[in-house]
C-alpha cells in the first residue's frame, strides 16, 4: 500500500463517518416518522404521542434527562403531596436502601421502550418493591399479616406517590358515608373577568345591523353567548383591521383562558402541542375512535364552539364525536347520563348531572377564601391512572368513599360506565376502623 | 552593645518572631470551621426556629388562645402543621437544595417507624442523648461509601402540645412522656469526603 492510497482511505473513511454522523443527528432532531430509526421499542400509553420528539426526554448523546420527568410531572406530584419524594431518599441514612432500589431517581422505576418488563403505571421494578423497605409492616399492623406483596397497591389500599384519598384518618373520617351523598352538586363555575376593558358589546351587533362582512348566523349566535355577556367582541379574538384572522388559533383563546390552556397541554389531548408537534388526531390514538373523526385535529374549537350559546356540548357530545371505546359508548345507557339529561331538561338543579367532563375534566377550586375561583381542569389525564386518583377530586363529591373505592376497583363497572353495584369490596376502611377500635380498647 | 548582648537580642527577636508566626498559624486554624462547629451552628438555628414555632405559634394559638388547631393533616383540616412536620418539611426543602448536609428528626419511639434509628451511629447517638441528659453525641460514620461527621442532639418536649400529641397518637410506641423529656434526636450529617 502506498502513501497516497492510505491518505485516500483515511479521507473517505472520515468523510463517511461525518456524513453518517450528520445524517443520524439530522434524523434525531426530526419530529416525524424519520425519528423511528432511534425508537428502541414501543412507548407506553403515557408517552407514545410524543415518542417522535426524542429530545423531549433524551440528550442527543447522553441518555435521558432526569429533569425531563419532573418538567411534566413535577407539579402534579407536588400537588398530590408525593409520599415518596426524592428528598426522602437523598438522606445518606438511606444509602443502603438505594443499593437495592435507587428510589432517588424516577428512572429506576419508570423506563420507556421496554414493554416486555413494564407493568401498570409504566413501572419496571419487580412487583415486590414495597416489600424492600416495608417488610416489617405486619409488626405494627397485624391486619397486614400474610398479605402478598402484590396487594399493596391494589385499588383503594396504597399508591406509591398519591395517597391523598387513602390515608388512614381520611378513611376513618369517611367511613360512615352513604352510597349517595344527600347533596351531590358540583360547585358553580366562576365567570371570567376580561383582563382589559373590551370593545363595546354593541359593536358586533351594530356590524350585523349595518350588513358588514359578518355572518349573520354567527353574529346572532355570538350575541347570546357567554363571550357576548362578558363583552368579548369579534375583534378580541379575530383581530382588527388588516390583522383580521378568520380562524384565530389557540393562542387567541389562551389570552383569557390560560389555566384551561395549560391543563390542556399537560394532558393526552394537548401534550403533542406542548412538545411542538402537530396537534393530536384520533387517527394517532391507541384507544378506539370514531372512523369519521380520524383526521380531526385537537384544539380548543374541536370541543368548544366559540360562538355557541350552549357550552355544555363540550361536556358530552364533543367527547363522543371521537371516542368510541366501550366505556364511552356505554355512557348513554348509564344512570350518570340520566342525571345529565335531567339537568339539561331543567328538571334537576345545575351541577347535579354527570357528564363525561364531570369525571374527566373536574371542576377545581383555586385561590384563597376571599377570591375562590372554580375552574375546569382541562388535563383530562390527571386523574386517570391509577384509577383511585379519581376518588378524591371527583367521585366523593357525590358518593361515599367506601362505595367509591369498591366501584373503582371493579373493572366491569369501568367498562359499563359505572352503571351498577360494585362486585368487589376493598377492606381498607374496615381495617382502619378495626385498628381504631383496638387502639381504644388497649 | 557587646557581642553577647547582640546575640541575645537576635535570639530574643527570633523567638518573638517565631512565636508570633506560630500564633498566626494558630489563629488561622481557629478561624476555620470544624464540622462539629458547623453542625452545632446549624442545630442552634434549627432548634431556635422550632422552639419559636412550637411555643409562639402552635402552643399559643392552639392550647392557650384556642384560635386554630394544629393537625397532622393540616391541609385537609385547614390547620397549622405540627412542629415536627414543619421541621421535616424544612429538612426536605434543604435536601432539594443540595447544600451538602442533611438533617433528620429521629426517635427511639417514632410515630412513623421509618424514623426509628437505623445506622449504628444513630442507635448509639439516640441512646446516649436519652441516657445523658443535656449532652450531644458526635461520631464519624461511613454510609454508601462516603464518610460523614454525624451529630445527634436531644429533642426535648418543650411544650404541652408535644407531650399531648405523642402520648395520644395511636401509632406512638410510648405514651408516658412528660414536658422536659428527651423524645428523640436531631441528626445532622456533614460529608467529610467528596467521593
Amino acid at each position: 500500500m502506498n502513501f497516497s492510497s492510505s491518505i485516500i482511505q483515511v479521507l473517505v473513511g472520515s468523510l463517511s463517518v461525518l456524513l453518517l454522523g450528520g445524517y443520524l443527528v439530522g434524523r434525531f432532531f426530526r419530529k416525524d416518522a424519520d425519528a423511528t430509526l432511534f425508537l428502541p421499542g414501543p412507548t407506553t400509553h403515557g408517552h407514545y404521542q410524543i415518542e417522535m420528539q426524542c429530545a423531549a426526554c433524551h440528550e442527543p448523546w447522553g441518555g435521558v434527562r432526569e429533569s425531563s420527568c419532573t418538567d411534566c410531572h413535577g407539579a402534579a406530584l407536588t400537588a398530590a403531596d408525593d409520599s415518596h419524594p426524592q428528598a426522602k431518599f437523598t438522606d445518606p441514612r438511606n444509602a443502603d436502601r438505594l443499593t437495592v432500589i435507587a428510589a432517588d431517581r424516577c428512572m429506576t422505576c419508570h423506563v420507556e421502550h421496554r414493554p416486555e418488563i413494564t407493568h401498570a403505571m409504566g413501572v419496571i421494578q419487580p412487583q415486590d418493591f414495597c416489600h424492600q423497605c416495608h417488610a416489617q409492616i405486619a409488626d405494627e399492623r397485624p391486619s397486614h399479616k400474610g398479605m402478598s406483596f402484590s396487594t399493596c397497591s391494589s385499588v383503594g389500599c396504597h399508591n406509591y406517590h398519591d395517597n391523598t384519598a387513602l390515608y388512614e384518618d381520611f378513611l376513618v373520617k369517611h367511613a360512615t358515608d352513604p352510597v349517595n351523598l344527600l347533596v351531590a352538586l358540583l360547585p358553580e363555575l366562576s365567570s371570567k373577568t376580561p383582563k382589559e376593558k373590551p370593545a363595546d358589546r354593541a359593536t358586533a351587533t351594530a356590524l350585523v345591523a349595518r350588513g358588514k362582512d359578518v355572518d349573520t348566523k354567527i353574529a346572532a349566535e355570538w350575541s347570546a353567548s357567554a363571550h357576548a355577556k362578558a363583552a368579548v367582541n369579534c375583534t378580541a379574538c379575530h383581530g382588527e383591521g388588516t390583522a383580521w384572522n378568520d380562524h384565530p388559533g389557540m393562542e387567541s383563546c389562551a389570552e383569557c383562558h390560560q389555566h384551561e390552556n395549560l391543563g390542556f397541554r399537560e394532558g393526552l389531548h394537548g401534550m403533542r402541542l406542548a412538545q411542538n408537534l402537530s396537534p393530536m388526531q384520533p387517527a394517532l390514538a391507541r384507544l378506539p375512535m370514531q372512523p369519521d373523526a380520524a383526521h380531526r385535529s385537537l384544539n380548543c374549537v374541536s370541543c368548544h364552539g366559540p360562538h355557541e350559546v350552549d357550552t355544555r356540548r363540550a361536556a358530552v357530545e364533543s367527547c363522543l364525536q371521537c371516542h368510541s371505546d366501550g366505556h364511552s359508548l356505554a355512557y348513554k345507557n348509564s344512570r350518570h347520563h340520566q342525571l345529565w339529561l335531567s339537568e339539561l331538561a331543567g328538571e334537576s338543579p345545575a351541577g347535579s348531572g354527570v357528564s363525561c367532563a364531570t369525571c374527566h375534566m373536574p371542576r377545581e377550586q383555586h385561590g384563597s377564601a376571599d377570591s375562590l375561583a372554580v375552574r375546569v381542569q382541562h388535563n383530562q389525564s390527571l386523574t386517570l391512572r391509577p384509577v383511585e386518583k379519581m376518588a378524591r377530586g371527583v367521585c366523593i363529591r357525590c358518593h361515599g368513599l367506601g362505595f367509591t373505592l369498591d366501584a373503582l376497583a371493579d373493572p366491569a363497572l369501568g367498562r359499563n360506565n359505572f352503571d351498577g353495584i360494585p362486585g368487589r369490596h376493598i377492606e381498607s376502611i374496615d381495617m382502619a376502623l378495626g385498628r381504631r377500635k383496638s387502639a381504644k380498647t388497649r | 552593645m557587646n557581642k553577647s548582648t547582640l546575640i541575645l537580642c537576635i535570639a530574643a527577636t527570633s523567638t518573638l518572631l517565631a512565636a508570633s508566626l506560630s500564633s498566626c498559624g494558630g489563629k488561622a486554624e481557629e478561624s476555620g470551621i470544624s464540622p462539629q462547629q458547623m453542625a452545632d451552628a446549624l442545630h442552634a438555628v434549627m432548634e431556635s426556629d422550632r422552639t419559636v414555632y412550637t411555643r409562639q405559634v402552635v402552643n399559643r394559638l392552639q392550647n392557650e388562645e384556642k384560635i386554630i388547631k394544629a393537625s397532622e393533616h393540616w391541609k385537609d383540616d385547614k390547620a397549622l402543621p405540627l412542629p415536627a412536620q414543619m421541621f421535616r418539611m424544612g429538612a426536605e426543602m434543604v435536601a432539594e437544595k443540595k447544600k451538602g448536609f442533611t438533617y433528620a428528626l429521629l426517635s427511639e419511639w417514632p410515630i412513623n417507624k421509618q424514623n426509628a434509628p437505623k445506622t449504628d451511629v444513630e442507635k448509639d447517638g439516640l441512646a446516649h442523648i436519652v441516657k445523658n441528659v443535656g449532652q450531644n453525641y458526635y461520631a464519624e460514620e461511613n454510609l454508601g461509601g462516603k464518610k460523614y461527621f454525624t451529630a445527634v442532639y436531644p429533642d426535648v418536649a418543650i411544650a404541652a402540645a408535644c407531650v399531648k400529641c405523642h402520648n395520644g397518637h395511636e401509632d406512638s410506641p410510648r405514651t408516658d412522656f412528660v414536658e422536659g423529656d428527651v423524645m428523640g434526636g436531631v441528626v445532622i450529617r456533614i460529608p467529610l469526603s467528596s467521593n
